[in-house]
């Protein structure tokens, strides 16, 4: 079954663990061609919003649907319209980096030989291909995770702190290949706490502080003075 | 995606991964070889061994290795939580356990095909009098310990006291696979092979197989969903 859909709406998402609440009563949504900066200080709730998002975690509350249905509607064929890189990279250090993209690809019933080399190029490891993962510097293994993610051409692109441990090349290259992707149509969701690298990128700003949104907004330039107007540090 | 792709793509990706490392295949069959040379010490008295100890000693020395197996079949999902990349496959979820549970069958039989031999002769046990029915019972029982194993080592990922928690959540549930293996193996073992009753306990087994996978097919998503 093919699935697709343009937009993403949250209505009064809220995820507890136990007596902690996570994540309270966020309202949004995301259409195609937005790259939306999820901010925050550590411990806001910006990684259980995107594992809600991502199908991961199970919202205690409220609802989230993927064009005009919810996860449960579509079923497993809509997380093969979701592509995520979390803050572990999901890559197997005793695989190469080649074996890794092969398994993902096939896991998601793409065809490797015709996404695989492209990945690798995209990553620029076309020639550590062959080489295991585990002697990759973070860099290379956030590079190649990234590939890994869009793989499959997600509709979905979900992205928790996409840039830790890129060197100021790669951030360029990172940021090309993001807005390139909206371009095309994807939803991009970017969490990161890294204002400076968000600031011209995101095309909307949402912070969210003790798991509650405090602003949606469109993104643009003083995204720091912003924030810091907003969350105080 | 169809399940049984993802499972065996999932079985695929392990054996490549236990290929270049040999982790769980070498303390497995290390360990299973030892306690058998320790119970051989314990139980082997003056060149005779105790009567009707084969069929124990040989189903303890599985259930201890396939413990140990277990423990460690979801380690390599932990460390780069490549588990959640797997539950975004777009394929019913059980397909994880499915592949996993695969992985583990096979695994324990490879541990098996050396346990065996070593018993008969450790314990001049007549273990090859019924070969077929010797087969399907331990075909039977290492299904059956390690479906229900493999959803306690799923559950238990996140766990920090993993462990600790995996034989004792997963003894009491197998005893009876772990009973009614001994009992057949018995059966088998007597000085005229009671096949009748090593086909009872077959039954039995692979009732307990039937609603254990059932069951965990049916757990493991909910289970897994944070």
């Amino acid at each position: 079954m093919t699935v697709d859909f343009d937009r993403v709406a949250l209505a009064d998402v809220s995820r507890h663990f136990g007596r902690r609440r996570a994540v309270s009563k966020v309202s949004l949504a995301i259409s195609a061609g937005d790259i939306l900066g999820l901010l925050g200080p550590n411990g806001a709730g910006k990684s259980t919003l995107i594992g809600m998002i991502a199908t991961l975690v199970v919202p205690s509350t409220g609802t989230i649907r993927y064009g005009d249905r919810g996860a449960a509607d579509v079923g497993p064929a809509l997380r093969g319209r979701i592509g995520l890189l979390a803050h572990e990279l999901h890559l197997y250090p005793e695989l190469t980096a080649r074996q890794n993209l092969e398994f993902f690809a096939r896991l998601h019933g793409a065809d490797p030989r015709g996404c695989v080399d492209g990945a690798l190029a995209a990553a620029g490891l076309t020639e550590r291909g062959a080489d295991q993962v585990s002697g990759f510097s973070r860099g290379m293994r956030q590079r190649l995770a990234l590939e890994r993610a869009l793989l499959h051409a997600p509709r979905l692109v979900l992205l928790d702190e996409p840039f830790a441990g890129l060197d100021d090349r790669a951030v360029t290259i990172v940021s090309h290949r993001l807005r390139a992707l909206a371009a095309t149509g994807a939803i991009v969701v970017l969490a990161t706490h890294d204002l400076d690298l968000a600031d011209g990128l995101v095309t909307r700003v949402a912070v969210i502080r003790d798991g509650r949104l405090i602003t949606d907004e469109r993104g643009g330039s003083g995204l720091r003075a912003r924030y810091r107007t907003l969350v105080g540090h | 995606m169809s399940p049984i792709r993802v499972a065996l793509l999932i079985l695929k990706k392990d054996f490549a991964i236990e290929v270049k490392s040999l982790e769980i295949v070498s303390t497995t069959l290390f360990f299973a070889v030892s306690c058998l040379i320790v119970f051989s010490f314990a139980f082997v008295k003056e060149g005779a061994p105790v009567q009707d100890a084969a069929a124990g000693i040989l189903w303890i020395a599985i259930a201890f290795s396939g413990t140990l197996a277990l423990g460690r079949i979801f380690e390599r999902e932990r460390y780069g939580e490549t588990l959640r990349a797997l539950l975004l496959a777009p394929a019913p979820r059980p397909a994880i356990y499915l592949g996993k549970l695969f992985g583990m069958v096979l695994l324990m039989l490879s541990t098996e095909v050396v346990l065996v031999p070593m018993v008969a002769l450790l314990f001049q046990a007549p273990l090859f009098s019924r070969p077929l029915l010797l087969i399907v019972l331990l075909l039977a029982g290492t299904v059956g310990f390690a479906s229900v194993g493999t959803l306690f080592a799923a559950m238990l990922v996140r766990a920090r006291t993993r462990e600790i928690m995996l034989p004792i959540l997963l003894y009491p549930v197998t005893i009876p696979v772990m009973i009614a293996g001994v009992q057949g193996t018995s059966a088998l073992l007597q000085n005229t092979p009671d096949e009748a009753m090593a086909t009872m306990w077959i039954s039995i087994v692979t009732a307990f197989d039937t609603v254990f996978l059932t069951f965990c097919l049916w757990m493991f998503e909910p289970l897994m969903t944070e």
